[in-house]
This record gives structure tokens, C-alpha cells and sequence, in this order.
């Protein structure tokens, strides 16, 4: 593959800015013109905002040009999930519902990107709300995964992780509430984190599950991750669960590249049945180079993250049946059959059974249920008990090591369509990232290699102690160089070059 | 398999304000019985006597100041309105309560 | 023929709660920063987080935390040591997020109580109001219907939606059954209400204005056969908008009931709707198909842990009870029941109490306010204390006891006052109202007087005592009619050797 800017890492990038080698204008310009070759194919954004991304970037320019003091991401540009606000942008979250709404304010997370300089291209597909693991239930076309084009490119930030794998963009946004952007980021040979809960603010973040939700940074390196991670974290007086501390120094364990002495956790019931022989044999691969790399590697169990999934398909459409009331077609959105002689009442369902697909409806059905008078105790009440059980196997694992790992998921990407119609079966990909959120911990997703019988990525998850979001990025960047250095290049740099329309 | 009957889920509709046909009611009862199947599996411990997490990171007393900050305009409020009157969101007539 | 209140009484007893809604007087909304001003031009006041706009956050007001709790310790409430918001989840066009933000099994404050006093038949009684819980909530925005014929919501084309109110922090206080009100539950609500409206007052928590919807009463009532031992279905009267209405509300539901008992039908359990103009009450929303609020855990905010420490200090600075200041009141100033009640009433007595104390004499102070001030107030449609400051009020009653300025005098100041003249010193400046009373000012009058009229003058001299008329006139003239005609007479009698 020829090296052309856009094959940069989002690092190297930032050097050629400020060496003024590139100009940030020419650098959007080159994404662009990348977008327009290849997102025909992939479908990874759902807009584009050229006028707002190339401003953006000729100010940076100009601020550079006047010797200011700029961030180092200052000009390098990103792709946002659809699912955070962005003023007078369109924010659909790959929702018929939002269709053609543009908020009138801000996401914390796109303010601490502007004030950083970095170039917003546009907003990435997504399912529907957040709500799925393929991109298959956005209401506007299912986005493709660049490794093959028959593939999921994960969700629900599929947009998002095939931006990143296409090259259409160094950085992206996702969100994650059950592994939305691990689970992207591991079938399309990307860098993934889900930071500590409350480290991002989420004010401005389209809820799904709001204790669950967190936005992270994505990227095709650890490296170019842990920046975007500075760049966005930090407390946030309009998030009441945001968390008044200092941002951990990601940047600085990203280039430690050291793991000696280090105690790595293989999560005992993370394995098995049910997981690709090619995931496994990846996953032990990369142990046995944390292993090389001088790193302690110990089992460990957590006997409760086999009611996880169960709770979490209670809590999160709980949380969703009531987040997602507010579309009603009173104040934003669309409206249907507001013909002059239908109530108020009769509006507001028409517009839900329009605007709404089935998996969203599915989810809200289910929440109602779970909170219903008369269930919440079984169900509800039970998903919170078992949080709390997880929680304590957590508490129990880092008393004993570091960090935790895993797969990232059981499978590598699977065909468009090839579970759509079993949502049990579509759940059940999430069995690896799913305790993470439960626990409000931190997590990453990085490519661990080709599953030998497919030659698609898998992923390999890192989870950290609440707080201590660094050790992710110790490990994974410590990983990730002994990897690349037994490939002989980025895994990314494997990626088939899309034919250019 | 646990059994969720149509006129549970037409219930449920109802109060999630979801207009169904009958042949979306009868299609999402049984897909609800095979998802109720699976979660219902943390009912394993809900006679264990175990606090109940609400939130992943447990914080207490967050609270901002009593001062006012500006306000969007009328025009931003009223933006994604999808009608509008006299600075007011227009809606259809509301039934029910006064 | 149809039972009334008398007739209803005797053969059923009522049972009554009361639910009180509070809005408090915060600078800013219980979870944005939105300012609260009532009567502020519509969808004005609103912001991504009370309009529920997508990916908006709630972060609490610690002003209405705060107040809360202090309503709460002047019930005599037990502050929880732990409490949390939960969703209340149901549908409504003036509700942003389609669940209000609410306290559900978890209130700030719980268990507590307020003695009102009423007289009855044997004279005063005391009726001891248990408190079952204080908690916090937001209010709805206000939907203005269009197109039916009463701008009411039955027969409207559509309908019109302001925020401005949507979150303002509401304080909801609800009363166990009150026991053994009997014949008296209509007094008993009025005296509860008019008890908590004082107690928030004083607390300075609320603007209390039942008017303007800062305070709502809704009434809890059910009857059942005398000495039957059971409890009726209840009923749950809302819109009712003032002292008198929360009693006639209560009078005419029991009314009601009581008839269509008689008439052999059965009690909805439903919400109904105070008429002001009929003292009926009229058929809301059935509550039969009892509504599935899904509550749950608000995850968007924490949970409140009072320190009790501070908990403590709240309740050492609480405001002295507004029944024990009233009676301190009323000792120290030697007032009549009937003359305090009016004041009361008036909602005039903070006023004439801060008169009072930049020294005012209370009998005089409470004669300005309720009468000349109260009548201006009326004919305007204002509050009194909108038109002239207690520090004005007392300023003019001094004025008057040291006889610069008499009472018709004295009304012209506060005509003048209020038309914007400026404080009371400037207004007799500009208008020049000072009673003329200085002897040499008043002799130099007299004596051009007598110098215009000297035959005149002779006649009095002479003795012609009734001639005098025309030289005090010709004074009085002179002087703007502002010397005091007695003083002129004597002092030009003097000078005619007359006296």
C-alpha cells in the first residue's frame, strides 16, 4: 500500500501539522477526498460537515502560523458518532426520528474537541440509538466493514470503526454502553477504549442506558487513542456523575511500553464454548508476548459474569424505555399524522411506530416489562443485585492483578444479515464486553491479529480497575509493539485497499 | 419458555405509546418469551440478600450552585419544532387531564 | 331531593389528605440554570435540559435541597439520611422527557406534623396535621389550548406549549388521613393550608401565591356510612386556587359523594377538577385503569446524604413559628382578634410588622396599610407593598405625630409616592404640603392680612368677633391652605387684643 497521508497514525499526523509539512486544510481536504473515493462502499457517515470541518481547520492553521500554542490532535481530523450533539449539525443517532434535527448545543465531548483544534469531519452510522452490535439497525443503511465488504463493521459505532479502517479518518467517537466501540473497534483492527464511567462527560451524549453510556476515544493505533483520550476526559459540572479528578497521564503509559512485573488476569469464564478457535488461538498468542514482555500472567475468576449479559439486557432497556420517551414529536423530530383531527395521544404513537425501528422497539417493550409494577423486583431489581455482584468479582480479581483480559468478542465480524433475525444470538456477542459497563470500569479493545480461518481481525480486550483507565494503555501499548514487531508492520497496514470509485 | 401473551405486550404498547399492528404484537410476544427466557436468569438472585447497584461509581451530593445562566433564545428553543405559534410549541389537541 | 352539607354530614363521615404542591422561590430551576421569573415571555426561560432535549443532564440545585430540608425541620420532619430522585414515567405533552424527575420511596423529609387551630361549636380546637413525607420535584411547562370555545381543553384544536415552567423545583407535601375532622373537614383543609402558606412564608422558601399556582392544595376526600368502619373511594380534587376554595372544595365534594351514594351510584376513583365560579368540582382523568409509573432509580443523579451537622444548623436558624410570632404579635401590640385577622388576611402583617419596628405606632400603622394603602392597592390591582415601602409608611405616621403634616396631608404624600414623586420628603418639597405651623411665618401672614383689611381688623378689635372669618380666610389663602385654621384664629385674635 502506497504511504499517503491518510495512512498516517494520528501521532505522526500531528508532527507533519506542526512540522508544517501539511496544512490542516489540506489534511481534512485529503479525508475528504477519501470519503468521497471509498464511502460509497463502506458507508461509515451518515454527514458530512466540509464547511464547519475545513473553518475549523483553517483556523488551526492560522493559529500555528501565528507561533500560538496548540494541541498536539490541533488540525488532525475525526469522525463523531452520531449519537453526540454538535450545534447546528444533524444528530440522528441512525434514528428515523431525529431525522433532520440539528441541536442547538454542543456535547461537552465536541466542546473539548473544538477547544482542542481537532477537525470534525462528520457523524458515523451507528444502530438505531446505540441499541445493537452490526450497524444493521440504523434506519439509513447498514454500514460496511472494510476488511470485507459482506461484514458487520461491529455496533453499534460501526461507523465510527470503519471510518478508522478505511482510512477515512485517523480519530473517531464512539460511545459505549455494552461494547460499542470495543466491539467495532476488535472486527475492524482497530483501537478501542471505553473509559472509566464518569472520566468523559456525557452531557450531550443521546442517552440509551445512562448508567452504562460512555463515550471513549478510537483510533487505529494506542498511541493516537490515549491522545484523543486526553483530549476528551476531565470532570464536567453539567454531569452530575462525572468525576471531579484529574485526568490519568494515558499519553505517557501509552509509550511505556512496559509490562514487567506487571500481574495479567485471564478471566476464566471469558473462554471456551461458543468462541472461534482462530479468536482463541490469536488470544493466546498475545498473552504469550505480554508473557515475553515480562508480564505476570495469572487465571482468575469471576463467577458472576455468567448472569451479565442477562442483566444487562434488563438494566439497559430499562434505562432506554424511559430515555427515549422524550421522542414524541412535540418539541423535535419527526411528526406523523398530524392531520388537524388526531390528538396529541394518537400523534405521538404514529410517530413512535414510524420513528422507531424494531430492534429499538423490541428494547423499550422489554424495559417497560422490567419495570412494570409487579416485575420490577424479579427482574429490575434483580439485574441491580447482580451489578453489584459483579462489581465485587472485580474488586475481588484487582486485588490480585493489574488488569483483566479477554477476547473482545467470541467471533470475528460476522455476515450483514447473518443474525439479524435472532436477537438472542446478536446478544450474545457481547458476553465479553458486557461486565465492563456493568461495573463502570475501564476497557480497551486492540487487534491482536488474523483469525487464521477467516484472515479478519480479532480483538483483545484489556479492563482496568475504576480510575485507573493508564494501565489499559500500559499494557495495550506494550502489546501492541511486541505484536507489530513480530508482524513486521500495523495490522492495520494489512487492510485491502478499497477500490476507489 | 416464559410466556408474554399479546394483550401483555398491546399493554405494554400502550404505555410506551407505540402504535402496533396485530401481526407486530404477535411477532414480538414470542420473541419476547425467548429474551425474557435468557434474562431471566439473574432471577437466581433475587431472594439473596445483596444491595442493588443503581450507579456504577458510587458518588452522593452532586450539586451545583443556585445561579442562573443564560437561556437559549425562543428562536433556538423552538428550532427542531415541527410546528409552531405565537413563540409556543404547536401540538395536537391533548385529551385527558386539564 | 338532594342532601346538603347538614343532611350529608349525618349520615356519612369524610375522611381527609391533603397534597400540597410548592413551588419554591429558587434564582434558578431545580436541575438547569434557567431563571424562574413568573410572567417571563414564553419558551424564554428554557435550555437543552428543561426543554429534554437529547443528551441533556440534570445536576441539582443545592438552593432547593436546602430549602426543602428546611420545610421539612419546620414540619417537625425527620430528615432522611439518605435520599434519592427516581423516574416517574408516564406521558404528557408538558412534560420535556416524558417522566418527571420525582422522589419516590426515598423523600428528603418523612414523618412529621402541624397543629392548626379552628373554632368549632365548643369553641377553639387544635387538629394535629400528621406530615407522611416532603419530597422534591419538577414542575410541567403550561399548555394553552386553542380553538374551543372556553380555552379549556375539551373541544380545542390544538394546543399551545410553553417551558418556561418546565423544572422550576416543587416541593410536594402530603398529610396522613386527618383524624376526626368530621363536620369540620372544610375548615380543618382551609386552616392546614393557611397554617403551611404562613410557616413557608416565613421560611422565605416560596412566594406562596396561590393565584399564581406557587402554592396548590389538592384535596384527598372520601366518605363512608356513619359508624361503617370502612373507607370510601377517594376522590382527588386539583385547581383549587385559594384559601376559600380549598374549604369549599372539600364542602362540595363531600356534598356530592354523599348524593350520589344516596342515589345508589358508586365513587370513581378519579381526579376532579375545583369550578370557582359553581363551588362544584367537575370529572378529570379516571385513575380506575390505575397508571404504571415504572419508577426507578434516576441514574442521571446521586443521591442525597445530609450531613446532620448542617441538617442541625439548618434547624437552629429556622424562623420563630409564624402561630407563636402572630401571638407575640398580637400581646405586644395590644390588638383585637378581628383587627389581627384582618391583617392576616390582608397578608399585610410582615408589613405592619416591619413598619412597626422602624417605629411606627402599630394602631396607626395598621390603619395606613390596610386602609389608604390597600384601597390605592385595590383600585390598581397590586399588592400594597408593590406601591410603598414600610420605611415611607412609617416616615409619613412620623411626620403626622410631630404635626408637620396633617392627615389629608399625609394622603396627598402617599398619593404622591406612589405616582413616583420620590420618598416622602421630596413629594412635600415638590407638592410644598408642610403644615404651615411656625408662629412668625404664620404672624407675617396675619399681619398682611390685617394690612389688606384694616376695617376689618377694626370690627374685631372693636369686639366684632365673627369678623374674624374674613382675615383667617385671606390667611389660609396665603398660605395654601396648609396652616392649621385653629392656630391662625388664635394667634389673630391675639394680635387683636381678643384673646
Amino acid at each position: 500500500m502506497s504511504r499517503e497521508i491518510i495512512h498516517q497514525t494520528a501521532a505522526e499526523m500531528s508532527a507533519e501539522l506542526a512540522s508544517g509539512n501539511v496544512t490542516a486544510v489540506e489534511l481534512a481536504n485529503a479525508h475528504f477526498d477519501r470519503i468521497s473515493a471509498v464511502d460509497g462502499d463502506i458507508h461509515a457517515f451518515l454527514h458530512l460537515d466540509r464547511e464547519g470541518a475545513l473553518a475549523q481547520a483553517a483556523s488551526v492553521d492560522a493559529s500555528r502560523k501565528a507561533g500560538e500554542k496548540v494541541n498536539p490532535l490541533a488540525g488532525v481530523p475525526l469522525a463523531l458518532k452520531d449519537v453526540l450533539t454538535q450545534k447546528g449539525v444533524p444528530t440522528t443517532c441512525g434514528s428515523k426520528m431525529l431525522e433532520g434535527w440539528r441541536p442547538p448545543y454542543d456535547s461537552t465531548v465536541v466542546t473539548n474537541l473544538k477547544k482542542a483544534g481537532v477537525v470534525i469531519l462528520g457523524k458515523t452510522n451507528m444502530d438505531e440509538f446505540a441499541m445493537g452490535s452490526s450497524t444493521e439497525n440504523s434506519a439509513y443503511g447498514t454500514t460496511r466493514n472494510p476488511w470485507d465488504l459482506s461484514r458487520i463493521p461491529g455496533g453499534s459505532g460501526g461507523g465510527s470503526s470503519a471510518a478508522l479502517a478505511g482510512f477515512e479518518a485517523p480519530l473517531a467517537i464512539g460511545t459505549d454502553t455494552g461494547g460499542s466501540i470495543r466491539q467495532p473497534a476488535a472486527v475492524t483492527g482497530t483501537v478501542g477504549v471505553k473509559p472509566t464511567y464518569g472520566s468523559v462527560s456525557r452531557y450531550g451524549l443521546v442517552a440509551f442506558s445512562s448508567s452504562l453510556d460512555q463515550a471513549g476515544p478510537c483510533a487505529r493505533t494506542v498511541l493516537d487513542t490515549a491522545m484523543l483520550h486526553e483530549v476528551i476526559a476531565g470532570y464536567d459540572p453539567k454531569d452530575s456523575t462525572s468525576i471531579n479528578a484529574p485526568v490519568g497521564k494515558m499519553v505517557e503509559a501509552a509509550k511505556k511500553l512496559d509490562v514487567k512485573g506487571m500481574k495479567i488476569g485471564v478471566v476464566k469464564e471469558l473462554a471456551g464454548d461458543g468462541y472461534q478457535a482462530g479468536v482463541t488461538t490469536r488470544f493466546n498468542g498475545a498473552l504469550e508476548a505480554l508473557l515475553s514482555a515480562g508480564a505476570e500472567i495469572v487465571e482468575v475468576s469471576a463467577p458472576s459474569f455468567e448472569y451479565a449479559l442477562a442483566a444487562y439486557y434488563l438494566i439497559a432497556p430499562s434505562e432506554a424505555s424511559s430515555n427515549l420517551a422524550r421522542f414524541d414529536s412535540m418539541r423535535y423530530g419527526i411528526r406523523i399524522g398530524d392531520d388537524g383531527s388526531r390528538s396529541a395521544e394518537e400523534v405521538m404513537k404514529m410517530t413512535r411506530e414510524v420513528g422507531f425501528g424494531k430492534e429499538v422497539k423490541r428494547r423499550i417493550i422489554l424495559g417497560t416489562y422490567a419495570l412494570s409494577s409487579g416485575y420490577y423486583d424479579a427482574y429490575y431489581g434483580s439485574a441491580q443485585k447482580v451489578r453489584t455482584l459483579i462489581k465485587r468479582d472485580y474488586e475481588a480479581a484487582f486485588a490480585k492483578v493489574d488488569v483483566l483480559v479477554s477476547p473482545t468478542c467470541p467471533t470475528t465480524a460476522f455476515k450483514i444479515g447473518e443474525k439479524s433475525d435472532d436477537p438472542v444470538a446478536m446478544y450474545l456477542n457481547d458476553v465479553c464486553t458486557i461486565p465492563v459497563n456493568l461495573a463502570g470500569i475501564g476497557g480497551m479493545s486492540l487487534p491482536c491479529g488474523l483469525a487464521p480461518e477467516d484472515g479478519l481481525p480479532v480483538g483483545f480486550q484489556i479492563m482496568s480497575p475504576a480510575m485507573k483507565d493508564e494501565l489499559m494503555y500500559q499494557v495495550g501499548g506494550t502489546l501492541e509493539a511486541a505484536l507489530q514487531s513480530s508482524w513486521g508492520q500495523p495490522l492495520y497496514a494489512s487492510a485491502p485497499t478499497l477500490a476507489v470509485k | 419458555m416464559a410466556a408474554i401473551s399479546r394483550e401483555e405486550v398491546a399493554h405494554l404498547a400502550r404505555l410506551s405509546r407505540i402504535e402496533m399492528t396485530d401481526a407486530e404484537l404477535d411477532h414480538l410476544a414470542s420473541e419476547m418469551g425467548l429474551i425474557l427466557d435468557s434474562v431471566s436468569k439473574v432471577q437466581a438472585v433475587a431472594d439473596q440478600d445483596i444491595p442493588p447497584t443503581s450507579h456504577a461509581i458510587a458518588m452522593q451530593n452532586v450539586m451545583r450552585p443556585d445561579v442562573v445562566v443564560p437561556s437559549l433564545t425562543n428562536e433556538e428553543t423552538l428550532s427542531g419544532a415541527p410546528a409552531r405559534e405565537e413563540d409556543r410549541f404547536k401540538v395536537p389537541q391533548i385529551l385527558g387531564e386539564e | 331531593m338532594a342532601l346538603n352539607y347538614d343532611q350529608a354530614l349525618e349520615k356519612y363521615e369524610p375522611t381527609l389528605g391533603l397534597e400540597v404542591h410548592v413551588e419554591l422561590n429558587t434564582n434558578s430551576k431545580m436541575f438547569c440554570g434557567c431563571a424562574t421569573e413568573f410572567g417571563a415571555s414564553p419558551n424564554t426561560q428554557t435550555c437543552p435540559v428543561c426543554l429534554g432535549l437529547p443528551g441533556s443532564l440534570p445536576v441539582v440545585n443545592a438552593k432547593a435541597i436546602e430549602s426543602s430540608i428546611r420545610i421539612g425541620l419546620a414540619l417537625n420532619c425527620s430528615i432522611t439520611p439518605f435520599s434519592r430522585f427516581a423516574r416517574k414515567n408516564y406521558f404528557y405533552p408538558d412534560m420535556p422527557k416524558n417522566f418527571q424527575t420525582s422522589q419516590y420511596d426515598e423523600p428528603i423529609c418523612v414523618n412529621g406534623y402541624l397543629d392548626v387551630t379552628i373554632d368549632t361549636d365548643e369553641g377553639p380546637k387544635v387538629y394535629r396535621v400528621d406530615i407522611e413525607r416532603v419530597h422534591m420535584e419538577e414542575d410541567t411547562g403550561k399548555s394553552l389550548h386553542v380553538g374551543g370555545a372556553t380555552g379549556r381543553i375539551h373541544g380545542a384544536e390544538h394546543s399551545l406549549l410553553d417551558y418556561n415552567r418546565a423544572g422550576i423545583p416543587l416541593v410536594e407535601i402530603v398529610t396522613r388521613i386527618i383524624p376526626g375532622t368530621d363536620k369540620y373537614a372544610p375548615e380543618v383543609a382551609r386552616a392546614y393550608v393557611a397554617e403551611l402558606r404562613d410557616i413557608l412564608r416565613s421560611l422565605g422558601v416560596s412566594d406562596v401565591k396561590m393565584e399564581q399556582g406557587s402554592l396548590r392544595c389538592d384535596a384527598n376526600l372520601s366518605i363512608s356510612p356513619r359508624n361503617s368502619g370502612t373507607l370510601g373511594t377517594r376522590s382527588e380534587t386539583k385547581n383549587v386556587n385559594s384559601l376559600r376554595s380549598v374549604e369549599r372544595a372539600v364542602r362540595g365534594e363531600i356534598i356530592r359523594q354523599a348524593n350520589r351514594l344516596e342515589s345508589g351510584e358508586r365513587i370513581i376513583q378519579e381526579t376532579r377538577h375545583f369550578q370557582e365560579e359553581s363551588g362544584e368540582t367537575r370529572s378529570g382523568r379516571s385513575k380506575e385503569t390505575a397508571e404504571d409509573y415504572r419508577y426507578f432509580p434516576e441514574p442521571d443523579l446521586l443521591p442525597i446524604v445530609a450531613d446532620p451537622a448542617w441538617v442541625e444548623e439548618l434547624r437552629v436558624a429556622l424562623p420563630v413559628k409564624p402561630s407563636i410570632r402572630r401571638k407575640k404579635l398580637q400581646e405586644a401590640w395590644g390588638v383585637p382578634d378581628k383587627e389581627m385577622a384582618a391583617m392576616i388576611n390582608a397578608e399585610l402583617l410582615d408589613t405592619v410588622e416591619e413598619t412597626v419596628a422602624l417605629g411606627a405606632e402599630p394602631t396607626k400603622a395598621r390603619s395606613w396599610w390596610l386602609g389608604e394603602v390597600s384601597r390605592l392597592a385595590n383600585e390598581k390591582s397590586v399588592e400594597p407593598t408593590s406601591l410603598i415601602q414600610p420605611s415611607e409608611i412609617a416616615e409619613i405616621i412620623a411626620l403626622i405625630a410631630a404635626g408637620e403634616l396633617t392627615d389629608k396631608l399625609a394622603r396627598q404624600v402617599v398619593e404622591g409616592v406612589i405616582n413616583g414623586e420620590g420618598n416622602p420628603s421630596m413629594v412635600i418639597e415638590k407638592r410644598g404640603l408642610k403644615v404651615v405651623s411656625d408662629d412668625s411665618s404664620l404672624m407675617v401672614a396675619i399681619e398682611a392680612a390685617i394690612a389688606s383689611q384694616p376695617e376689618t381688623a377694626e370690627k374685631v378689635r372693636s369686639g366684632n368677633i365673627p369678623a374674624a372669618g374674613a382675615l383667617i380666610g385671606a390667611v389660609m389663602k396665603a398660605t395654601g391652605g396648609q396652616a392649621d385654621a385653629a392656630k391662625v384664629r388664635e394667634l389673630l385674635l391675639k394680635h387683636l387684643g381678643q384673646a
